[in-house]
């Protein structure tokens, strides 16, 4: 085990939030990090992947629907299916979408505005590598920045995540109550996040790559941050105990 | 040569806030016969080197799996000769 978690940030044109997420992992987390272009099939050995926010493509067509085709995507896919972890932020959540690994769609927002503010989270399971740093029902602080963040799916599609806790985030009051107020995009049953049945793929809306700085006062991101340290360390020193193991 | 005239649109299920905010502009026009509005894409294919039934086929994979998300879009096309 090398001792830090190599995190790969995908570049994709118009990505805007790839330096912040780049900056919150290598500077503040202080693990490794690289830039993998979309252009790209080489995943460079990284033991977690992110998704950026920004407007990939422009948001032509719909968000996300291009930056799917991109080759790195393929990689991406492979990854993600052999078991690595991904999260999408924003519109790497709308890509995950866009290319199968989560299920549903983001619409857009039902102010038809953009929303622009940090919002209140309630963390709605804490048992995977996105959520382990969290309390069950812990609200966090977290900011949105969105035009089409409103989450959509089928009532049997919902119905199959709440039974496997898939939703890992809900908007929330200042109480922590899921209310309609507190809902800033019209998103089903308030979710802001869900993941894979598998438990390896998490796309949410809300920026955690926003909130890592002490200098800003709110350090909520770095739960979900720290958590998937956590987990890739973990992982790694039990594939390291199983070679070990393997030597005897 | 042919052209494929492509529709898509959200599916009926899905609130289309769009839609609704361009219903209350043409209502404040005064038209108050406009009962309702549904806003969508429309995008041209032109396709060479294809027989009609390769047109549709290509046009149909291309709406499936990209032009449209079957999730919140439906989508309609029409193949026409190229003048």
């Amino acid at each position: 085990m090398r001792g830090k978690v190599k995190f790969g940030v995908v570049v994709f044109p118009g990505s805007n939030c790839d330096h912040d997420a780049f900056y919150a992992t290598n500077t503040i987390l202080g693990q490794e990090a690289v830039f993998l272009w979309h252009k790209d099939t080489d995943l460079q050995d990284v033991d977690a992947i992110i998704l950026p926010g920004g407007f990939s493509y422009g948001d032509y067509l719909r968000c996300g629907a291009i930056a799917r085709f991109s080759p790195i995507m393929k990689e991406v896919v492979d990854f993600a299916r052999a078991g690595g972890i991904v999260i999408g932020i924003c519109n790497g959540f709308q890509v995950l979408l866009e290319a199968g690994l989560l299920p549903g769609v983001l619409l857009r927002n039902a102010s038809l505005r953009f929303v622009c503010r940090t919002i209140n989270l309630r963390v709605e399971n804490n048992k995977t590598p996105f959520t382990s740093r969290c309390q069950k029902g812990e609200k966090l602080r977290i900011p949105v920045a969105h035009g089409e963040g409103n989450y959509f799916t089928d009532a049997a599609t919902l119905a199959s995540l709440e039974k496997n806790n898939q939703i890992l985030f809900r908007y929330c009051s200042e109480k922590g109550e899921i209310t309609e107020q507190a809902n800033p995009n019209g998103s089903l049953s308030n979710i802001a996040g869900i993941m894979n049945e598998e438990g390896t793929v998490m796309g949410l809306m809300p920026h955690p790559e926003r909130v890592v700085d002490p200098l800003l006062r709110n350090t909520d991101g770095r739960k979900i941050l720290d958590s998937i340290v956590d987990y890739c360390m973990s992982k790694a020193g039990h594939e390291l105990s199983l070679t070990e193991l393997d030597r005897r | 040569m042919f052209i494929s005239k492509i529709r898509v649109t959200l599916r009926k299920s899905i609130l289309d806030p769009q839609g609704k905010a361009v219903e209350h502009a043409i209502a404040s026009m005064g038209f108050r016969a406009v009962e309702d509005v549904r806003m969508g894409k429309y995008i041209e294919l032109k396709v060479n080197g294809a027989t009609e039934e390769e047109a549709r086929k290509m046009t149909e994979e291309v709406c499936g799996r990209l032009l449209a998300n079957p999730v919140m879009e439906d989508y309609h096309f029409e193949i026409e000769k190229c003048p």
